[in-house]
């Protein structure tokens, strides 16, 4: 199984400085947030990466610079081999194996267009469709294949209700035969039984089409569901990533740990949910060293002034010590 | 049994549009007694938000309640005017909202809020309001709150923010706080702190809770009670326990499968085939009956009461037939 998608050493920093004026007259240098910094991963063929993290820690960055939404400050993307143009983007040829599905469907749906046209519109950018009922017929398979009516073609997006506008968003993306699909949060905006219809969609497609699924979300019980290896993001660095399996059973880095205790437990099998302490520091003033220091129970003098490396896939100075490991208990 | 804080009667309230009157909420009847947190779940258009605000008088119309009442400690609250009601909002019900941002004044500190709240409701002077306040960002873990209490509300986080709501909501001693989604536009580490914070607070003063979420794990962890809510009806209410664990109501079992969970594997989620109804198209019958999988003709014509099951009441009839089996 090769690496479809690779990442390397991914950084964007934003400019959040004052004006010019203000800042000369303030005396004050540029501010810069470096929202990613240094993320590296590998997604095979036909598998699914989940991204996690609290809002802020950079996830949706990631996905926008991977689907060449937004150039990279540094670093390397590249999809089969493809380096992604930090100026030209991808080319042409590659745009159409990759596709997103956002958030909000109200938000990505042109309310102006019938759904036709909404899911035929990549076929035309790419010239797949040679003919305009060549164009029809196909819009009326992959509707039937997301579980919609091919009625529905001659529609509007209003017509149609949230999990629908989600189906109607995912028929878009498969249109150009994507194989690389990025979802940022595609069920945060849906109510959970139909959360779970298009999660078990997403599954089904993956499994008759090979779709390799980049999965960003903050909800980890989803992540559970869907995804084959994790990574978890805090600050705009990958702090742990793994095997889901392993993650979830034996996750290491205490942040990985803590989030996972912060889970409201629904079997109601007494596991304690341990509040963690504070919240996610500023992005554009960061703590010294390890930036997750300040919420960490395992703190030590190296932690505040250090930032860890990633050592076999955990960034943290106690994991790499051996001070601590997946067993040692957390401290009330 | 002691008596309850909050008695919800077949509470009715339907919107008068041009196209006719909508039925939003169907004969709710529950009780909350003091110290209680009763959740309230369900999915959007469910009608959850609607009952927390019938309860706290601010339908908006065109909006209004048909029939049905609301008591608070006995008294009727629904038909009271509008100076009376403000009294009651605020002194004898706190409020939380989900956006702790638009809950807020922006222009105003948060010192400058609690003690106007305070000084609204109590006999207090200005002095002892302010210490009141204090006490109360102290309660709710604001650190330093001597500091933050002349800061105003963009200055703290979210979740600072939502402690800074919460305090405003106990800071006359309410006897029923609602809480509609408090936890919704929160990250889950912040969360888990404010529901910890929400259900010590009550439990130590006795306040009883109405708590409105669509996440089934914050009720599972801060409810006694839990109430299903489905197209404007109560479907399934019951302990918590039996509500989370072993669901009666074929719309509850659906709702509990569907939810993805950290201990499940990578197996197919349990699947409700479509959607909730819309208000102007709810089928006759039992509102849940075409996409029920046990539905049977029963459930087309005639629509289910609440019946006990166990230590649960369903609105099933799938329960009610078998009561009479058992009777005959």
């Amino acid at each position: 199984m090769s690496a479809l998608v690779e990442v390397h050493d991914l950084r964007r920093t934003f400019d959040v400085s004052k004006p010019w004026l203000e800042r000369v007259l303030g005396r004050e240098g540029k501010l810069v947030v470096k929202a990613v910094d240094g993320v590296s991963f590998n997604i095979p063929k036909g598998t699914t990466f989940a991204l996690v993290g609290e809002s802020g820690s950079g996830k949706s960055t990631v996905a926008r610079m991977v689907a060449g939404l937004l150039p990279p400050s540094g670093g390397t993307i590249s999809i089969d081999g493809v380096k992604l143009d930090r100026t030209h983007g991808y080319p042409k040829e590659l745009r159409r194996r990759l596709q997103m599905i956002f958030q909000d469907p109200y938000a990505s749906l042109d309310p102006r267009w019938r759904v036709g046209d909404i899911i035929a519109e990549p076929m035309r950018a790419f010239d797949i469709a040679s003919t305009r009922s060549a164009e029809q017929k196909r819009v009326a398979e992959l509707l039937k294949l997301v579980g919609l009516h091919p009625d529905a073609a001659r529609k509007f997006p209003h017509e149609f209700s949230g999990g629908q506008r989600q189906r109607i968003a995912i028929a878009r993306a498969l249109a150009s035969d994507a194989e690389f699909i990025i979802c940022d949060e595609p069920t945060s905006a849906l109510d959970v039984s139909v959360q779970a219809q298009i999660l078990n969609l997403m599954k089904e497609l993956q499994q008759k089409f090979g779709l390799t699924y980049l999965f960003i979300s903050h909800n980890l019980a989803v992540v559970r569901h869907m995804a084959t290896s994790i990574g978890v993001m805090h600050l705009g660095r990958l702090v742990e990533q793994g095997p889901a399996e392993e993650m979830f059973n034996a996750p290491r880095h205490p942040y990985t740990r803590l989030l996972l205790e912060s889970v409201p437990d629904l079997a109601m099998s007494g596991r304690p949910r341990r509040a963690m302490q504070g919240e996610i520091p500023s992005p554009i003033h960061p703590p010294s060293g390890c930036a997750f220091h300040p919420r960490c129970p395992f703190v030590d003098a190296r932690c505040r002034v250090e930032d860890p490396p990633a050592v076999d896939g955990v960034a943290c100075h106690a994991v790499a010590e051996g001070r601590i490991s997946a067993k040692t208990p957390l401290p009330a | 049994m002691t008596h309850p804080v909050l008695s919800v009667r077949d509470l009715s309230v339907a919107f008068f549009t041009r196209r006719g009157a909508l039925q939003a909420l169907d004969r709710v009847s529950f009780d909350i007694a003091p110290g209680e947190v009763l959740g309230v779940v369900g999915e959007s258009g469910a009608g959850k938000s609607l009952t927390g605000q019938s309860v706290i008088g601010l339908l908006e119309p065109p909006g209004r309640i048909t029939g049905g009442e609301i008591r608070l400690h006995g008294e009727r609250i629904d038909n009271l005017t509008p100076d009376a009601m403000r009294k009651i909002r605020g002194r004898k019900i706190g409020m939380v909202f989900q956006d702790p941002l638009t809950s807020l004044n922006p222009l105003y500190t948060i010192g400058q809020q609690l003690t106007e709240t305070i000084l609204t409701h109590l006999p207090v002077s200005a002095e002892e309001a302010r210490q009141r306040a204090l006490a109360l960002l102290t309660e709710v873990g604001i650190p330093s709150p001597e500091r933050r209490i002349d800061s105003y509300p963009h200055e703290f986080s979210g979740g600072m923010r939502q402690r800074v709501v919460l305090a405003l909501a106990l800071c006359a001693e309410p006897e029923l706080v609602i809480a509609d989604e408090p936890t919704t536009a929160l990250d889950v580490s912040v969360q888990a702190q404010i529901i910890a914070l929400l259900k010590r607070l009550c439990h130590e003063r006795q306040t009883a809770v109405m708590l409105v979420t669509h996440d089934m794990g914050v009720i599972a962890e801060t409810a006694d009670r839990v109430a299903v809510m489905y197209a404007g009806r109560i479907v399934e209410i019951g302990p918590v326990r039996e509500v989370v664990q072993n669901p009666k109501h074929p719309y509850a079992q659906g709702l509990m499968g569907a939810i993805p969970t950290l201990e499940g594997g990578r197996d197919k989620l349990v699947q409700i085939e479509g959607s909730m109804p819309q208000l102007k198209n709810i089928p006759a019958g039992c509102a849940f009956n075409p996409r029920c999988p046990h539905a049977f003709a029963r459930c087309h014509v005639e629509k289910p009461d609440l019946v006990p099951v166990e230590h649960s009441r369903v609105a099933c009839f799938l329960y009610d037939e078998k009561r009479k089996e058992n009777a005959a």
